[in-house]
């Protein structure tokens, strides 16, 4: 009874202040302050109304295609050795990748808050597809932010947004990335929050987005586990997804976290080596501090200053990471890993070979890991891999790497 | 009393209201800004305030964001402003000195050493962006403990409520933001900005003074007709940044613009005398 009650207090975070533990929070300055805890209001006014959910489940349905399949990767169980592993198939999501489930949820949201303009940062393109996508669905005017090089490094996807209607700012502050793209989201926020709703992409963010994304996201989970216990009829011994800002992770993670058999593992991106400073694994090699409206583990300096991070996966190159898994990980309920950019460019071209089905190069960093992680265990235990995202826009990137012009 | 207090009271006595100026701690270098801050107070500045540099400053226009970048590009850090503070305060012993920045780099230093530092180099009072009030009894007990004082904000979306429990925190003097936006922005509306200085007074006696959007002795003179005081950011660093190979002509210009934004605002003062 008692490690019931201990065990289900995982999942009933963040508390009343938006709290995991020491984690998250809203760190923001005032001007900000009444729009959050609005969002918070009507957030949790519309998901505890049964026409709103409706709603959301009709579009996840209808429009993102849901519920995605959880596929077992037989080929390649066989040719590890040794645990079952199944892919949670995220990527056959409409605009290939788990952003949409957030997207759509988000976006229903502004409409209903009566918003008529969304914006959203966004690093490798992915969730500013989505976003663009949902807003174009809906009608709502569209402004994505996306750092100079990063769109220098992701044309396609820009050119995608644009086909779809919204408006690519360049955002030419700091590092000229991801970090940098949110800064410049929430300054055009906190000009315009009148009329604006702003996306954020990831479970970071000042509260109640880490709450907000996550539960938006939990639907992989939570289909996950329907599925797994329907094909093997038990629950999985352990789960792996890559962690960027966390939010594909935390979707598949949360509804398991209070099942104690389950073990969990968060895949950072190692970049060329943890040694080498170049990655982005703040959980792996970085120091709790405050960035982007909440406190969680970041890549800093000595002096406080925010680093620059590399990871060949443009979609994990970020410098934070959601506030719920800096507590994850403090409280040792998941354990966080890193897969190197060539462990995950091995993976790549692995399980496009031996699946059929190419990964991005995000998912690529969960492969990584799953393939050690299944050599260790046998086949009588099962795995289930978040497949959080399709490899097509990361092709040139690969191509780029074997020194092919495509 | 404090340092603040002080000034303020002295203002007061004088009919005169505060011209506080802000510019980036080693914005573009730390000599210009050790020169500076004597500078402005020459010119007609009564409380200076120093940014310190972050690589990520969330609340600021473009002006004010690349001042915080060519800082960091000296590679400035806490103690380097420090040093600063206390060679300032070797000359004036009188001109309060605000720091004002995020969270991260003090939260990194360790509230109770940044404090500690802070208190012995001089400084008066610290204004964290990121720190609202929900977030900010920590720190501002720890500083209290070393006699900084907390300066908080109030915005313009800020309810009734709210800056209730504002002012109910504040200490030194109340930063009434005038737009919503971002520092150097210019969509002011004088009307909005004295109904939400009227507001703050209503349920405080601390001093009020009003930021973002103040430019030129222009908007300084109308804005300060209806506060205690403005801030003065964008203006003054655009100054330095216009002039960046060029750090004497800077130093005239910002000393001009200082003056002028003075003498506006002490017309003013002057005509409400004669009333
Ligand atoms: C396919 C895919 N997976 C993972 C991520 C990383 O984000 P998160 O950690 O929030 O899931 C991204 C981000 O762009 C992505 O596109």
């Amino acid at each position: 009874m008692n490690t019931d009650v201990r065990a289900s207090a995982f999942s009933s975070m963040p508390d009343e202040d938006g709290k995991f533990g020491v984690f998250g929070g809203r760190f923001v300055s005032e001007t900000l302050v009444s729009a959050l805890s609005d969002l918070e209001e009507f957030y949790k006014k519309f998901s505890s109304e049964e026409k709103f959910m409706e709603q959301l489940d009709e579009d996840l349905v209808n429009y993102v295609g849901r519920p995605t399949p959880l596929y077992e990767a037989n080929r390649w169980s066989d040719q590890i050795g040794g645990a079952r592993i199944f892919f949670k198939r995220e990527d056959l999501n409409h605009t290939g990748a788990h952003k949409i489930n957030n997207a759509v949820g988000q976006a229903l949201l502004a409409k209903h808050m009566g918003k008529t303009r969304v914006i959203a940062e966004t690093g490798a393109g992915q969730h500013g597809v989505a976003t663009a996508t949902i807003a174009a669905r809906l009608g709502l005017e569209c402004q994505i932010f996306m750092g100079e090089k990063d769109i220098k490094r992701q044309e396609l996807n820009v050119y995608r947004m644009k086909l779809l209607g919204a408006e690519v700012v360049s955002v030419r502050s700091g590092s000229r990335t991801l970090k940098d793209a949110m800064n410049e989201a929430m300054r055009d926020w906190i000009t315009r929050v009148n009329d604006t709703f702003y996306v954020i992409g990831t479970v970071a963010g000042p509260h109640p987005y880490p709450m907000l994304v996550r539960d938006f996201q939990s639907v992989i989970g939570r289909e996950a586990r329907i599925q797994i216990l329907d094909k093997i009829g038990r629950l999985p011994d352990a789960l792996v997804a890559c962690v960027g800002g966390g939010s594909n992770a935390i979707g598949l993670f949360y509804p398991f976290l209070d099942d104690a058999g389950v073990s969990m593992f968060g895949v950072e991106a190692g970049g060329k080596g943890l040694e080498t400073g170049q990655h982005a694994a703040p959980l792996n090699s970085g120091v709790p501090g405050i960035l982007h409206g909440n406190r969680t583990y970041l890549m800093q300096t000595n002096d406080g200053q925010i680093m620059d991070t590399h990871s060949v996966s443009a979609g994990l190159d970020y410098p934070g990471v959601g506030p719920e898994h800096a507590w994850l990980k403090d409280i040792g309920r998941v354990e966080y890993v890193v897969s190197s950019d060539e462990e995950a460019m091995a993976a790549f071209q692995n399980v496009t070979r031996i699946e059929g089905i190419m990964p991005a190069l995000e998912t690529a960093h969960a492969l990584a890991y799953t393939e050690k992680l299944a050599t260790d265990l046998d086949s009588e235990q099962h795995i289930i891999v978040n497949f959080s995202g399709r490899g097509d826009k990361d092709i040139q990137t690969v191509a780029q790497l074997e020194g092919i012009e495509v | 009393m404090s340092r603040i207090a002080k000034r303020f009271s002295d203002l007061a006595s004088k009919n005169r209201k505060a011209l506080i100026t802000y510019i980036v701690a080693g914005d573009p270098s730390l000599d210009m800004t050790n020169t500076l801050m004597h500078e402005m107070v020459t010119s007609g500045a009564d409380l200076l305030e120093l940014g310190v540099p972050f690589s990520d400053p969330m609340a600021e226009g473009p002006i004010i964001q690349a001042a915080h970048e060519r800082a960091l590009s000296n590679s400035v850090a806490l103690t380097q402003i420090f040093e600063v503070v206390s060679s300032f305060r070797r000359k004036d012993k009188d001109t309060p000195v605000v720091l004002m920045g995020y969270a991260n780099p003090i939260e990194r230093m360790g509230y109770e050493k940044f404090a500690r530092a802070a208190s012995d180099a001089g400084v008066d009072a610290v204004l964290t962006v990121d720190l609202p009030i929900e977030e900010i009894a920590f720190s501002s007990r720890i500083f209290a403990e070393f006699g900084l004082e907390s300066i908080l904000l109030v915005a313009p979306t800020s309810s009734e409520e709210r800056i209730h429990r504002i002012v109910s925190k504040a200490e030194g003097f109340i930063y009434s933001v005038a737009l919503t936006g971002v520092t150097g922005d210019k969509n002011l509306d004088f009307n909005q900005v004295k109904s939400q200085v009227m507001s703050i007074r209503r349920l405080s006696n601390l001093p009020v003074v009003v930021g973002f959007g103040i430019k030129d002795a222009d908007t300084a003179k109308v804005i300060s007709s209806v506060s205690d005081g403005v801030v003065v950011g964008s203006a003054i660093v655009d100054c330095l940044a216009k002039q960046l190979l060029a750090p004497s002509i800077a130093i005239d210009n910002v000393r001009s613009l200082v003056s002028a934004i003075r003498d506006g605002m002490d017309g003013i003062a002057f005509d409400l005398q004669v009333d």
